[in-house]
């Protein structure tokens, strides 16, 4: 033993403690769990859950007097694969299922509605939305409309004669009308998965130590606070880029969704956000000491924030400009953006160049931060 | 080595040393102007009760917490910048077991080994010796969380022994640790500095332990009250110890009149006589009431010497005169069930088995009403199963357990329920709720309610002396009242038997023996007390002690018979430990010997 350190000590001290995070991974199955089986969870209740398509919305339908006219246009609506019409005898009990959410909206055609049509007005038909879910009320009258307009296009087509075809299944006029929205939110929720998984695997495991109290032996070893930074870093990295392997590779395998651009970029773009995500965790269980804390700080500052603000459901662009500008301090955003710009576009320098770079930035900060907040010290 | 300092500097100087913390309550002072040396190649004992500062001053020592003020020295380091370099010739162990439960014992050897640079060459010459003396050797690849607490233990010695340390600082190693384990571990340790000449700091609460180190220094509220060799600190108070038997009172009550009398420092009834401290060197003068009182002189303990050093430090004005006095059930002595029984609790041939393991093997005892009974036992000897069925939560597999004569397992269980008070170790206290709405807690638990609930809680927070902490929080009080707090909330419905679950393990003898002297009188009042513990000087308290292994009952009796049952040619007048270790013993070797 002497007092001057060598480097191959240095090395040993890193490998002896990324061997023993390792162990710890092995057994203790709630970090497996969280890299692993948490991306499949997410990925089957989002990918088969979500949809930001809307069907079979159930309608109800109140037609004041029984034409032709109006038969014809219901009997439309029925097959249509958005709408499924429930007929009710009048406007206000219409209302009341309104009110008890049994239909999302009410199709309410007039006395007049024979005659509206016959003169080419349009003012024999109302559409009341239920606008307490404002994402759903938008669909669904937009698609009303576009089914009404069809309708009388159709109809004016074929003259009078009432011969009606169903309406055609490529009405998208809402959100991203040539492609399906699974393929849009798969790159995305990846993104969202990897904050999640980044975060909470490593907010805990600095937290776990102050907890146990095992931080306080290994501070008095020769260990150095870097080394024991290290040491951590690199088993979960490795840990969340499989997590990463298994949520790509379940994107294009169970939902389908196209990878234009190249594993490669794809690759090292994930090793960028990870780095970001991990640091984040890092930081976090380094102030907080507690797991519980740690686990919670995780999920309120970095997974819900990705999940809303990033883009990834809710379009940026329509945000207030103050929550625009906080947007921009999310990681998940930029990710978001080249996740979807590889997955759907392909390696589009423009795009994917100056998130790229973002992320570095934001791990380089991340990493500044920890050196500076950790210290070798009880208290 | 490349230890820069001379051969006869000590091991370690600290001087001045100053450390506070910030709590709600104020600042604390943690350590306030230590300074003391250990001599190379010594054990030094760091002796003080909870709180003192030990854990503070070893972690400052170790280069993990930066002192606010004065300096210290160990190995000629600083261990406030020179933090890194100190540590590759150090090896501490901290209170709380900071081993990873989850590495086997082996895992958590090579860490430490990698850690401190120790060639992979050379490990299993330096393993060798550290595994045959910890006797872990069978239990390498074993995960660290299923060992014993006294395993526990040697494996964090075994660790921090691991690269061959000058240097050893060990905070508490055997707090929660069974008799056996500790008198293994004190050979370790004893056997590594008289082989190796390894310098070794040791903190510990427990007073007995000090004749086995060089030099004590003991630590109180942040200061150093001694230093010295321990024979000598016990020279001191040679001569001023005496016992008191005055005909007529019992120890029990005559030892909180005795501690009223000027002069006495400290008093401690046990068995017949009480134990007294004189500030002066003859017997003090003993009040009128006190006809035929007969004293004698008596070999001092090491807790006599602190004791007197604290009063000589406080005077009179520290001194608290908790001598409780009325508590409305007092008087109300509860009526017998079916009337005449005498003892509280009976247990006749108890067992419960695990699977086919075997927690509790048929046990028979009772506890007389108004008796302190003591049940004792290494871990896992079934002390914890036998209170889980006495508590109704858990129900026996086969035998009998009759409370105040009535069975447990019958009909009324809940009614006996209240019978009962629990203290348990962790207190079991809602930390954020304040000293009175803990205790509201507890009685409307136990269905009180109005004007009842609320004398009684007034009541009982006069008997503790709780009423200035009424609206604090209980997690802010200082341990001895938390303790106290406990102890209130378990009486508050006003049971009629008590079950203590160590309740003063590592509390500090002040406190201990106020908390005993309540203990007392409660007995005196007819309360039946069933206590664990793993103190053995706090055994000493209890009228009958149980000796409990391997769920069955090893010994029974007084404290007295129990020493009596271990005396041998080799130890005339064993201690209530070395009797305890004896009959451990002897049960072992009666196990292994072949039928």
């Amino acid at each position: 033993m002497n007092d001057n350190e060598t480097l191959q000590e240095k090395l040993t001290r890193i490998s002896a403690m990324v061997k023993k995070e390792t162990i710890q991974i092995f057994r203790d199955p709630s970090s497996l769990a969280i890299a692993i089986v948490l991306p499949v969870f997410l990925l089957l209740i989002f990918g088969y859950g979500v949809s930001l398509d809307a069907r079979h919305v159930p309608i109800a339908v109140v037609a004041d007097s029984r034409t032709s006219a109006s038969e014809g246009f219901v009997a439309g609506l029925r097959q249509s694969p958005w709408f499924v019409p429930r007929s009710y005898p009048n406007i206000h009990e219409a209302i009341g299922a309104l009110k008890r959410k049994d239909v999302d909206g009410i199709l309410w055609l007039r006395e007049d509605f024979g005659r509206s049509i016959q003169s080419f007005r349009t003012q024999g038909v109302d559409v009341v939305v239920n606008g307490v879910d404002d994402n759903t009320a938008r669909l669904v009258e937009g698609y009303l409309t576009n089914t009404w307009a069809t309708w009388i296009g159709l109809r004016n087509l074929r003259g009078r004669t009432l011969t009606f075809q169903p309406v055609s299944l490529d009405v998208r006029i809402w959100f991203n009308p040539n492609s399906r929205s699974r393929d849009f939110l798969v790159p995305g929720l990846i993104a969202v998965i990897m904050t999640l998984i980044g975060a909470l695997l490593t907010s805990m495991v600095i937290a776990r130590e102050w907890e146990r109290g095992t931080l306080e032996s290994l501070f008095s070893t020769p260990v150095t606070i870097g080394e024991i930074l290290i040491g951590k870093f690199i088993p979960y990295f490795i840990l969340g880029m499989i997590g990463m392997g298994v949520s790509v590779t379940m994107g294009r395998v169970l939902f389908a969704v196209p990878l234009r651009g190249t594993l490669l970029v794809l690759l090292i773009c994930s090793a960028l956000f990870l780095t970001t995500a991990l640091g984040m965790g890092l930081v976090i269980s380094t102030i907080s000491k507690n797991q519980f804390v740690a686990g919670q700080i995780a999920i309120v500052f970095t997974f819900l924030p990705a999940f809303i603000l990033s883009g990834f459901i809710f379009d940026i662009h329509s945000m207030p400009l103050f929550i625009r500008v906080i947007t921009h301090l999310i990681p998940a955003s930029y990710f978001v953006t080249i996740l979807q710009s590889v997955f759907l576009a392909g390696n589009i320098p423009g795009i994917i160049i100056p998130n790229a770079i973002t992320l570095f930035l934001f791990s380089v900060f991340l990493f500044g931060v920890l050196i500076r907040i950790s210290r070798k010290r009880i208290l | 080595m490349a230890v820069a300092e001379q051969k006869n500097s000590p091991a370690i100087s600290v001087s001045h040393l100053v450390r506070t913390f910030r709590s709600p309550r104020g600042i604390i002072r943690a350590l306030d102007d230590v300074s003391f040396t250990v001599p190379k190649g010594t054990i030094t004992g760091l002796i003080g009760p909870d709180g003192a500062g030990k854990t503070t001053l070893l972690r400052i020592l170790a280069g993990i917490m930066a002192p606010d003020g004065g300096k210290a020295e160990i190995l000629g380091f600083d261990p406030e910048t020179q933090g890194p370099k100190l540590q590759r010739h150090i090896g501490y162990m901290p209170q709380k077991f900071g081993l990873y439960e989850d590495l086997t014992v082996g895992e958590n050897l090579d860490l430490h080994a990698d850690l401190h640079g120790v060639p992979v060459e050379r490990r299993s010459e330096f393993y060798a010796p550290l595994l045959a003396m910890t006797a872990l050797s069978p239990f390498r690849s074993r995960l660290a969380g299923n060992l014993s607490g006294g395993m526990k233990q040697k494996l964090g010695v075994a660790c921090s022994l691991v690269h061959a340390p000058p240097l050893l600082l060990l905070d508490e190693p055997t707090v929660g640790v069974d008799p056996v384990s500790r008198r293994d571990l004190w050979e370790i340790l004893t056997t590594q500095v008289r082989n190796q000449g390894t310098t070794l700091l040791v903190s510990t609460a427990y007073m007995d332990e000090a004749s086995r180190f060089d030099r004590v220094v003991i630590l109180y509220n942040g200061h150093v009250l001694g230093e010295g060799n321990p024979s000598d600190l016990m020279s001191n108070v040679r001569g001023h110890v005496f016992w008191v038997n005055v005909p007529d009172i019992a120890a029990r009550r005559l030892e909180p009149l005795l501690s009223q009398v000027p002069g006495v420092i400290d008093a401690v009834g046990e068995a017949e006589e009480v134990r007294i401290v004189s500030e002066g060197t003859s017997p003090p003068s003993l009040p009128e009431d006190m006809k035929g009182a007969r004293t004698k002189s008596l070999d001092p303990r090491f807790e006599d010497a602190f004791m007197l050093l604290l009063g000589q430090e406080q005077g009179s004005k520290g001194r608290r005169s908790f001598s409780p006095e009325r508590l409305g059930w007092q008087n109300k002595k509860r009526g017998l069930l079916d009337g005449g029984v005498e003892d509280s609790i009976v247990i006749r041939d108890l067992t419960r088995n695990f699977g086919s393991f075997c927690a509790v093997d048929h046990l028979t005892f009772s506890v007389r009403r108004g008796e302190i009974f003591g049940l004792l036992g290494a871990n896992g000897a079934g002390k914890t199963t036998t209170f889980r069925m006495l508590s109704g939560l858990l129900l026996p597999t086969s035998g009998e357990l009759r409370i105040d004569g009535q069975d447990v397992l019958g009909a009324g269980v809940s009614n006996l329920r209240s019978r009962l008070g629990y203290m348990s170790q962790k207190f079991s206290l809602y930390s954020q709720l304040t000293v009175t709405q803990n205790l509201t807690f507890f009685t409307s638990a136990y269905g009180m309610t109005g004007k009842r609930q609320r004398d009684r809680i007034a009541e009982i927070e006069e008997f503790f002396e709780l009423v200035p902490y009424r609206h604090e929080s209980a997690g802010l009080l200082p341990l001895g009242f938390r303790q106290r707090l406990a102890l209130a909330a378990s009486l508050a419905h006003e049971p009629s038997i008590l079950l203590l679950d160590e309740p003063t393990s590592g509390v500090d003898p002040l406190a201990r023996r106020e908390f005993w002297r309540t203990i007392s009188q409660l007995s005196l009042w007819g309360i039946s007390v069933l206590v664990t513990t793993h103190f053995m000087t706090e055994a000493e308290y209890c009228d009958r002690l149980a000796i409990m292994s391997l769920g069955r009952l090893l010994a029974l009796g007084s404290p007295s018979e129990i020493r009596a049952r271990a005396r041998t040619e080799a130890c005339p007048n064993p201690s209530l430990e070395e009797a305890f270790i004896a009959l451990l013993e002897q049960e072992n070797r009666a196990r292994d010997a072949p039928l």
